[in-house]
């Protein structure tokens, strides 16, 4: 989340001197300089994407897009298809937003419309401080605090409750889709939380006053005006935690359990894209088995490309209808 | 009251209570970030961590020294990397730039921004471990130097243009050239918030761990020079949490508890610096 500010821009103004003098002052000097470090910028992204491409090319080729329903992933027989990993990394983020989501807009809504200005600043403070903690660290705490408590109370009780859907059976591992969808929602809730409280309050007030003037209660003109209002802009939100969600790695890699399987109970164990990548790309065997993981690398790449793109797209569209300047 | 109306009353209570509850529970996930590391990595840390090599496998006691170290030389060779390209590319975009070229640049940026950072690692790998045939320091950096470059970049920009036109047009009435004008005017006007900027992506790469994963790779020695492979905190805590012994455990903590209050200390004094204003006053 960087830190941003939203005052009116006040542009630079056109340059009305000649050529040679902006040349003489050094002005051309510091256009050409600066403009060669932006356009590193534009250089460097284009060099991304060509990587991938070129470097998955040999697996692209070779198992087209038999590559994305294959079940297998057997680096000594060359056999490589991501079916478990796609759906380890779809299970993990359902699971994360289904859990992140009613948190996460509750905690917005809290913050917009009801706790007073100064509170409302001091707990983004906070929420702020916790999207900025690494994903290392949320790992450390999911193997050794979530995990156990997964494995011997959670999975237990969940069992015994809701054990007759297939989705809660099996052993309880502690690890599993279900623990890595639980530590990627505590990841992704400070999303969620800051864009979602940036959109609402950019709603404006007379809709709220119109709402309450018509008898409405305060959770009615809450839920039923201000939220429709900023709808758009809340999914951007969801987009841009399901693209976090989606994308990352050391989190899920260290309670997710590493294991292809497809499996429909959330206990099992699983694999992620990112996963997957973390853990095989070093000891690659061979350059199919590294050009499959590149692969891997570019399905992730496409899907976080969408997503922010949608999100910023829908985040901007709301905040300009708003009258408000929330950014993505 | 008619029941009805009543019941709406409950409803609209209840509901509130709920997303304040909602925001309770939020928040209070960093106090228990918190309170698990002091309480494990405070128990576990001690001088040696920060003085000693790791002690090897089955021994107890040690420590991250080249962790610590490893980390420190791939951060600066980071903002060797996206400082520079960050700052001078966003008063590029700010100042000297149509809209076209902006579009582009900012377009490029925000989708850099967005790319996980695991892919980060495969682009550096085959940039720059491939090459040189090493895991290096010099790929770790510049992995997190490319995270570095969006971040400072779009934040610098959006500063800069908040430096009010009258300043501008003020320089320039005197008859200072342009870069002139850049130099002397705007950039100090904007200097805290590019100061924070610039802070703020740093705490951002220095828990960066995937990126690591195949650049710089681990090393349970010192590393000389920029050309081996280097150890680094994220990537220690990741190896020593997934280990099976109980001291390296202690060990994952007392390196997430320094690895944190340092992210966390950046990051309170990059938004105090930010909160006493910008220097300058708006026109």
């Amino acid at each position: 989340m960087a830190a941003t500010t939203s005052v009116p821009s006040a542009g630079p103004i056109p340059g009305s001197r000649s050529f040679l003098t902006r040349l003489r002052e050094g002005d051309e000097i510091a256009r050409l300089t600066t403009f060669l470090f932006a356009a590193s910028t534009v250089l460097v992204t284009l060099l991304l994407i060509l990587e991938l491409w070129q470097g998955s090319a040999l697996a692209r080729h070779k198992f087209g897009w038999q590559f994305f329903v294959t079940r297998v992933w057997d680096p000594i027989a060359e056999q490589f298809g991501a079916l478990p990993f796609i759906y380890g990394t779809l299970i993990t983020a359902t699971v994360s937003l289904a859990i992140a989501v009613p948190l996460g807009i509750g905690a917005a809504i809290f913050l917009a419309e009801l706790a007073p200005a100064r509170l409302s600043d001091a707990l983004e403070f906070f929420i702020d401080l916790l999207a900025a903690v690494p994903s290392v660290i949320y790992g450390l705490l999911g193997v050794f605090i979530v995990v156990p408590l997964m494995r011997d109370s959670v999975q237990p009780a969940l069992k015994n409750t809701l054990g007759f859907l297939p989705l809660f059976s099996g052993p309880a591992y502690g690890i599993g889709f279900l623990t890595a969808g639980i530590v990627l929602a505590i990841m992704v809730i400070p999303y969620i939380i800051s864009v979602s409280r940036e959109v609402l309050m950019s709603v404006p007030r007379d809709q709220r006053e119109a709402a309450l003037s018509l008898g409405a209660t305060r959770w009615e003109s809450t839920w039923k005006v201000v939220v429709p209002f900023a709808r758009t802009g809340i999914m951007g939100s969801i987009f841009l935690a399901l693209a976090r969600a989606l994308g990352e790695t050391m989190a899920v890699t260290m309670v997710i359990g590493n294991t292809p399987t497809i499996s429909a109970s959330l206990f099992s164990p699983g694999y992620s894209i990112a996963a997957v990548i973390a853990n095989e790309f070093t000891e690659a065997t061979g350059d199919l088995h590294l050009q499959a993981l590149i692969e891997l690398g570019l399905v992730l790449f496409l899907l976080t490309f969408l997503l922010n793109g949608v999100a910023r797209l829908l985040i901007v569209v709301t905040s300009q209808r708003g009258g408000g300047t929330a950014q993505a | 009251m008619s029941p009805r109306l009543r019941w709406r009353k409950f409803v609209s209570g209840f509901m509130l209570t709920m997303t304040g509850v909602c925001a309770l529970v939020a928040v209070s996930v960093l106090f228990f970030i918190l309170g698990y590391l002091v309480y494990h990595g405070g128990k576990s840390i001690n001088w040696s961590f920060f003085t000693k090599l790791p002690a090897p496998v089955g021994e107890t006691g040690g420590g991250m020294a080249n962790a610590i170290v490893g980390s420190a030389k791939m951060l600066l060779l980071a903002s060797l990397l996206g400082v520079p390209i960050g700052f001078l590319g966003a008063i590029y975009l700010a100042e000297f730039s149509g809209s076209k070229v902006a579009f582009v640049v900012r377009y490029a940026a925000d989708l850099l921004n967005g790319v996980p950072s695991i892919v980060i690692g495969i682009f550096a790998y085959s940039l720059v471990v491939l090459p040189f045939k090493h895991f290096s320091t010099l790929a770790g950096g510049f992995a997190l130097g490319l995270m570095m470059i969006p971040i400072t970049l779009r934040s610098t920009e959006e500063f800069l243009l908040a430096v009010p036109r009258a300043l501008r047009e003020a320089a320039m009435a005197l008859g200072a050239s342009k870069w002139k004008t850049i130099a002397t005017v705007i950039v100090p006007a904007a200097y805290r918030g590019i100061l924070t900027a610039v802070l703020l992506a740093f705490a951002r790469v220095a828990g960066e761990t995937a990126p690591l994963l195949f650049t710089a790779l681990g090393n349970r020695f010192w590393s000389p020079g920029w050309n081996q492979p280097t150890a680094s905190l994220p990537v220690a805590i990741f190896n020593y949490a997934l280990a099976p012994y109980e001291d390296w455990h202690r060990q994952a903590w007392a390196a997430g508890l320094v690895l944190l209050g340092l992210i966390l200390v950046i990051n309170i004094v990059a938004r105090a610096i930010l909160a006493r204003g910008i220097a300058v006053p708006r026109a």
